[in-house]
């Protein structure tokens, strides 16, 4: 029912495209990410939560049409509908099946509730497309808990050193996540500029976050030191951050499971905290869905699909597609949202 | 372990100086004396090297953690560590046992004696008592390969805080080859009588790269010029009758070099020489590649010992009979120097020339013709300079001659390691022979960390071909190289070897049609080359 072309997933019989990189006519978008929420498309479909974050991407002209999770709508025969996928707010996995034949597109997912967003719904089916980005057995990422505890140790330490928190993660998402692990803090939370609209931005739209303050250069100059200050991984090594001097810096990737990664990122403080599913979270989804046919993309793919066919005899193969693999770059890229 | 996992990673985790010597400071107060002992030798850099096979390792980890060989493999690539690998793969451990950081070095050093089959039970068992994050650390103290972002510096500072010393003093006693299982605590820190280290160097002094212009130095008149001379640093010691050599990497090197050991009977008890050991025959330097081949060897024949003789160029005095004079001003430390010298007869220590610049705009000439004399460039002191003790700024600089150059082709890509894993970062490069690429050099340094990304990119969109952990791509993009040395090598494809190679810029403007030649590199042999 689905196939791969040059412009993304597509589907011939509803005439459609899930997360296509190429314009199109119709476009069902899983998540807002940059690399998943292209512009250029005629009609766009996504959840609900997701409508003002592709509003704020891609402009409020844009012809946006929403399906609440679990709604199901009906194209020549298809039925579509969309499925919590739990990586960040408003991401969904898309469920087509006709007749007897059910697809599920996973777009980007985890396991782990992040409090935020829905958690991911286990759907049945028979062709299962998924992420690997995270799909190698050296990762293995601690409770968001464990994560929230060492980070209030962190900052407790640098407050008695009297200097600044300055958290990096990336705008949508993860921003989020640590907001809400720092909000019972007590400390004033400032925010670079492409955080604060985003967080705005959900709040306006519902969302029950804690608000940040935009870190205006006057602002600052006024602060006592300690303070809390959320910037996205494009700002680090700006002249922007000596403003917040004296500080120390933390980033919060999944890939700071490697030490490799922290390194060069010349942070020195690396937090494991992730919106994409670690390797046991991988193949549990995947064994979950029963599905006989994965198709794996972008990540480890190749890797990937040779471990789901040798070890679970699945019918796994690796899937081309325009989505980054390479998280760290994407993240260079966030900040323009 | 723990306590010192805990320094590991608090040291792991900042940039700031003061955290670092504060941790180390705490943790020289609450460890027991034999971790001390243990965690310096660490700290310092120093290996007890690999008490392991490293297949027997991997084996071990195959079998705790349950992954295919190949995953394991693969994940190893991405890691870019082994150690780090492991700790990754392995599940979480069964019942944890605190074992302290000598105990765990005395399980270690028990796998000289144990045979092969017996270590990877033993070592499987260690994993399941080891706290998944103290394994990386147990799994680094496996490989020899601990390292950690202290410099000796740094550790010595928090060594004279906590036992009230100098610095100085303990740098001196920490030098050369002590080891945690021949000494203790109490002798190498504590206790006042030297003597019994009389083989022991002086910590060397060394010069940073000057940065700049050299008119910032101020008069020309209160500096020396001497040419940077591209050899092994050393120092020459005679105490009590017997000869030391060592090396800039505190390698005790007296053995490889036969021929400064009649200078145990010409010169004076309490004698310490700095300088550099190069080949030289009938009054010339001979390359350094000379060299090279000599040092590998473990017996050394006469034909070699004929065919790459030896020779001292002495810079510096550090102890005259037998006192220390670091603490004179370079001009007197020469003059002495001079004396030493001079009262031997024809010999292989040879005085490293002043050059004698009335203006930096002689000195700039000097470094320019200095590959012309198989020197490195110039090395400017201070007439007044003191002797110090590591890497310091202010009184001593070299002063490099520019590179060679030349355009290479990227051909093949490799995954990096450390802080480049998962990465394309080791890079091969190409030059035309006429139609055919030849690869003639490896480069690993040189790009910044958002280029890196970029050609990172690149490779994995432009790969034709892979094998193993290597991928070809499409010949085109150019990169200009830099590089010290150039040698005919029969062993490379190119039939040239390179020494440093390092990419110095990314050469967008250019289509791989451009890039050099091999006939540009051979004329470079020819003319400027170590022949």
């Amino acid at each position: 029912m689905l196939t791969f072309d040059n412009k993304g997933i597509y589907c011939a019989r509803a005439d459609l495209y899930i997360d296509p990189w190429l314009p199109v006519n119709k476009a069902i978008i899983t998540h807002a990410h940059a690399d998943h929420a292209h512009k250029g498309n005629k009609h766009y479909l996504c959840q609900t939560d997701t409508a003002p974050l592709l509003k704020l991407r891609l402009g409020t002209n844009v012809s946006i049409e929403t399906l609440a999770y679990g709604q199901q709508i009906t194209i020549n025969g298809v039925t579509i509908s969309l499925h919590p996928a739990g990586h960040i707010i408003g991401s969904s996995q898309v469920r087509l099946s006709y007749k007897d034949e059910v697809w599920v597109v996973s777009g980007d997912y985890k396991l782990q509730d992040d409090g935020l967003s829905t958690p991911f719904e286990p759907l049945k089916c028979q062709h299962f497309i998924t992420e690997s980005t995270f799909g190698l057995p050296i990762y293995h990422f601690p409770k968001p808990a464990i994560v929230k505890q060492e980070l209030h140790e962190w900052i407790q330490k640098n407050n008695e050193q009297a200097v600044n928190s300055l958290l990096v993660g990336y705008s949508l998402g993860k921003a989020q996540r640590i907001i809400e692990m720092v909000s019972d803090l007590n400390m004033p939370i400032f925010a670079h500029g492409a955080i604060f609209n985003v967080q705005q931005q959900l709040i306006d739209a519902g969302q029950r976050l804690h608000p940040v303050q935009y870190a205006s250069i006057e602002q600052i100059k006024t602060l006592n030191t300690p303070y809390l200050l959320i910037l996205p991984p494009s700002a680090i090594g700006t002249p922007w951050l000596k403003k917040f001097n004296p500080y120390e810096m933390a980033f919060f990737s999944g890939w700071m499971q490697l030490r490799g990664a922290r390194r060069r990122r010349n942070v020195a403080r690396g937090f494991v905290l992730s919106d994409h599913a670690d390797w046991n979270q991988l193949n549990s989804a995947i064994l979950a869905t029963t599905a006989e046919n994965i198709y794996v993309t972008h990540g480890y793919k190749s890797i990937f699909a040779k471990w789901l066919r040798e070890e679970h005899q699945l019918n796994a193969v690796e899937v081309e597609t325009l989505y980054e693999d390479d998280l760290l770059m994407r993240e260079d890229t966030d900040a323009a949202l | 372990m723990q306590r010192f996992n805990k320094l590991f990673q608090t040291i792991d985790q900042t940039t700031s100086t003061n955290a670092k010597v504060k941790a180390l400071v705490d943790y020289f107060h609450e460890a027991p004396a034999g971790d001390i002992l243990w965690s310096i030798y660490l700290l310092m850099g120093k290996s007890n090297g690999r008490v392991i096979k490293t297949a027997l390792l991997r084996q071990a980890a195959y079998k705790l953690s349950a992954l295919p060989t190949w995953l394991f493999e693969e994940s190893y690539h991405v890691v870019g560590d082994l150690a780090e690998t492991i700790a990754l793969c392995l599940p979480p451990p069964k019942k944890i046992k605190g074992y302290t950081l000598s105990q765990t070095m005395a399980f270690l050093a028990t796998f000289t004696t144990i045979p092969d089959d017996e270590k990877e039970q033993a070592i499987i068992n260690r994993w399941m008592e080891t706290p998944t994050s103290e394994r990386f650390l147990f799994n680094k103290l496996i490989t020899g390969n601990f390292r950690v972002g202290v410099s000796k510096q740094l550790v010595i500072k928090a060594l004279a805080l906590k036992y009230n010393k100098t610095a100085n003093e303990l740098a001196h006693r920490l030098m050369g080859n002590w080891h945690p299982h021949q000494t203790n605590l109490e002798k190498l820190i504590l206790e006042d009588i030297l003597d019994e280290k009389s083989f022991e160097p002086y910590p060397f002094f060394l010069a940073y790269q000057l940065d700049g212009e050299p008119e910032r130095l101020g008069d020309i008149n209160e500096w020396c010029v001497e040419l940077k001379f591209d050899g092994i640093r050393g120092q020459i010691i005679v105490r009590n009758e017997e000869i030391f050599i060592w090396s800039r990497g505190e390698d005790l090197l007296t053995d490889k070099f036969p021929e400064f050991h009649p200078l145990v009977h010409l010169l004076p008890h309490g004698t310490v020489l700095d300088g550099e050991i190069l080949p030289f025959k009938d009054g010339e330097i001979l390359p350094f590649s000379v060299m090279q081949t000599r040092i590998g060897r473990k017996l050394l024949s006469k034909k070699i010992l004929e065919s790459a003789p030896l020779v001292m160029i002495c810079y510096d005095l550090l102890e005259f009979k037998g006192t220390d004079i670091r603490n004179h001003p370079l001009i007197e430390r020469r003059r002495l120097l001079e004396q030493v010298l001079g009262n031997l007869a024809k010999t292989s220590l040879i005085l490293s020339p002043f050059v004698s610049c009335s203006s930096w705009e002689e000195v700039r000439k000097v470094r320019e013709e200095a590959r012309a004399y198989k020197c490195e460039g110039v090395m400017l002191k201070r007439k007044n300079s003191l002797y110090e003790t590591g890497r310091r700024r202010g009184s001593w600089w070299k002063w490099k001659a520019d590179p060679y150059t030349v355009d290479g082709v990227l051909i093949y890509g490799q995954r990096g390691h450390g802080r480049r894993a998962n990465l394309y970062t080791d890079y091969t490069f190409a030059v035309w022979d006429n139609d055919v690429l030849v690869p003639f050099a490896k480069a690993y340094s040189g790009l910044t960390d958002k280029e890196i990304l970029e050609v990172d990119s690149w490779i994995k969109k432009n790969t034709i071909d892979k094998f193993g952990p290597v991928r070809t791509v499409t010949p085109s993009l150019v990169f200009e190289l830099a590089f010290e040395g150039i040698s005919a090598s029969p062993r490379h494809k190119s039939g040239i070897a390179l020494r440093f190679p390092r990419i110095l810029r990314w050469r967008r403007d250019k289509a791989a049609k451009e890039a050099s030649t091999k006939q540009d590199l051979l004329e470079m042999l020819a003319s400027k080359g170590d022949k």
